[in-house]
């Protein structure tokens, strides 16, 4: 069976050219970059390289870029981080309420360690207000952390208007950008951005790896205490294959991938929501990641819509509170005003670079399929 | 994560739909997940000599729902109120822990279904 992979923003395949990029670095260029000798001096200089072309996509310079093992621990390092070593300021934080859950937990982490955290709420499409962002802003406020492009419904949050509001209030400003990253435009200059979380596994790229960037002069005390690595905010020995994959990964898309991406995604949009019966489209039509679709579909439930997906070969991933460990439904679907029930039934489609037309006509018929069977069996649907 | 045999009941559900005359409805449903089921039976020399099942949720809820049709079916009503979740469970070779709320339904489903049909009488 050919097996269709429509799950993007939960990762992405390694892409044959950053594959290409990263050989080298496995056995034959293996050197520990803290190493005098030559072995060490080429893998400094591929760390570098790839800290340099990082830098430049974010509009940073190359000290500003802190490699990590991935989003999780970049956003642990920002908000733990950040908090620690502003306590004489104040221990208040501003976040929303639809987080990753790495940032999410450890927020509440911080407030078990003493400090103050606002969930801001945001609108049925996602968006934060920003009027209500600038009125939280208090005198012991230190960090405001917002994610950029949402991991479930695809909001693109205004960072331009937030990163105003907090400069000149003069707060640190934090976003999670792991799935907005290469895909819409991050200036850390323009935005007023202090920090910055990105990884690779979502652009093409190895996993295991991702980087903070941290504006010179921002006050931060590291997490992971080591041997005075990457400008002693975080220590271990630098992963430079995976670096190096995940530099090469920064080129893999481009406007026309963005445009293709986009194209699907519309297709998507077009051709579910209204069509089907009892649906809709969760998130924004517009300021949306050009490659999110996101679903509900009423008297439905959605693992059971995952599972007979994939039994056609198709991946996609659903916020229902029957697939989540915690038993609840996804904390995003009921921030944007979804019913728990409503959330029961919702399907999320992330497409890809290398998805195609057929593809994605052939998921819209197969979910049909599904949708339609699964509502034959619906209690609430009279039929038979 | 499921076993084959939840899987197969998952997709090929047994006894799936409504009876339109039914003499007995258990109607149950899962305040945690959402999970809601309807089971339908029709009583003749107070053995179950029909059931159905609808059922909006996860593959653990269809395929129990699915399952206890096949265990009730047939069964006199006191020998079908003594069918546990247990059973249930091990008829579909184990459920994943973290479904049991989502399990327990079909059980609830088939007594309330006996209860409703008795109380009727
Ligand atoms: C928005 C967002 N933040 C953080 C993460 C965590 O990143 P990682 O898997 O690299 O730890 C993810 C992906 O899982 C994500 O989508
Ligand atoms: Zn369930």
């Amino acid at each position: 069976m050919k097996r269709i992979y429509l799950d993007h923003a939960a990762t992405t395949p390694v892409d044959l050219e950053v594959r290409k990029a990263m050989k080298p670095f496995l056995s034959d260029n293996f050197g520990n970059a803290s190493s005098l000798h030559s072995f060490g001096r080429d893998a400094k200089q591929a760390l570098e390289e790839s800290r340099g072309k990082i830098a430049e996509k974010l509009g940073a310079g190359p000290d500003e870029v802190v490699f990590t093992s991935g989003g999780t621990e970049s956003n642990n390092l920002a908000l733990k981080g950040v908090a620690f070593a502003n306590r004489k300021k104040g221990k208040h934080i501003i976040t929303s309420k639809i987080e990753h859950d790495c940032v999410l937990n450890s927020c509440k982490w911080l407030e078990n360690e003493g400090f103050e955290v606002e969930y801001l709420d945001v609108g049925r499409e996602g968006f934060v207000n920003l009027e209500v962002l600038g009125n939280s802003i208090r005198k012991d406020t230190v960090l405001v952390s917002i994610i950029h492009g949402n991991n479930e419904v695809g909001t693109i949050q205004n960072l331009k208007e937030i990163g105003k509001i907090c400069s000149e209030r003069d707060v640190y400003f934090h976003t999670d950008a792991c799935q907005s990253f290469t895909k819409v435009p991050l200036d850390v200059g323009k935005h007023n951005l202090d920090l910055v979380t990105i990884n690779s596994h979502k652009i093409y790229g190895p996993k295991g790896v991702g980087a903070l960037f941290v504006r010179k002069g921002t006050r931060i005390i590291p997490w992971q205490h080591g041997g005075g690595h990457e400008f002693n905010k975080r220590g271990g020995t630098e992963n430079i294959p995976a670096i190096v994959g995940f530099a090469k990964a920064t080129e893999v898309t481009g406007e026309k991938e963005i445009q293709h991406m986009t194209g699907l995604r519309d297709r998507l949009i077009a051709g579910i929501p209204g069509e089907f019966p009892d649906s809709w489209l969760n998130g924004p039509k517009e300021n949306r990641l050009c490659n999110n679709a996101n679903f509900s579909f009423r008297h439905i439930e959605g693992e059971s819509i995952v599972l007979r997906m994939d039994q056609k070969g198709i991946a996609v991933s659903t916020g229902s509170a029957c697939s989540s460990h915690s038993l609840e439904p996804s904390h995003v679907m009921i921030a944007i005003g979804l019913k728990p029930e409503e959330a029961h039934g919702s399907v999320r489609i992330t497409v890809g670079k290398e998805n195609t037309m057929e593809e994605i006509e052939f998921a819209i018929e197969s979910l049909r399929e599904v949708t339609d069977g699964l509502r034959k069996m619906s209690p609430f649907v009279k039929n038979v | 994560m499921y076993s084959d045999k939840v899987i197969d009941h998952f997709n090929n559900p047994r006894n799936m739909g409504e009876i339109s005359d039914a003499d007995g409805i258990g109607k149950v449903g899962n305040k945690v997940c959402g999970d809601v089921m309807y089971i339908y039976i029709k009583v003749k020399d107070d053995r179950i000599a029909d059931i159905k099942f609808k059922t909006m949720g996860c593959a653990a809820a269809i395929a129990t729902s699915s399952i206890i049709t096949e265990l009730a079916k047939g069964k006199t009503l006191d020998e079908a109120m003594k069918i546990t979740k247990k059973d249930v469970s091990d008829s579909l070779e184990g459920l994943p822990p973290i479904k049991q709320h989502c399990s327990n339904l079909a059980a609830d489903g088939l007594h309330k279904a006996i209860e409703d049909y008795r109380g009727k009488r």
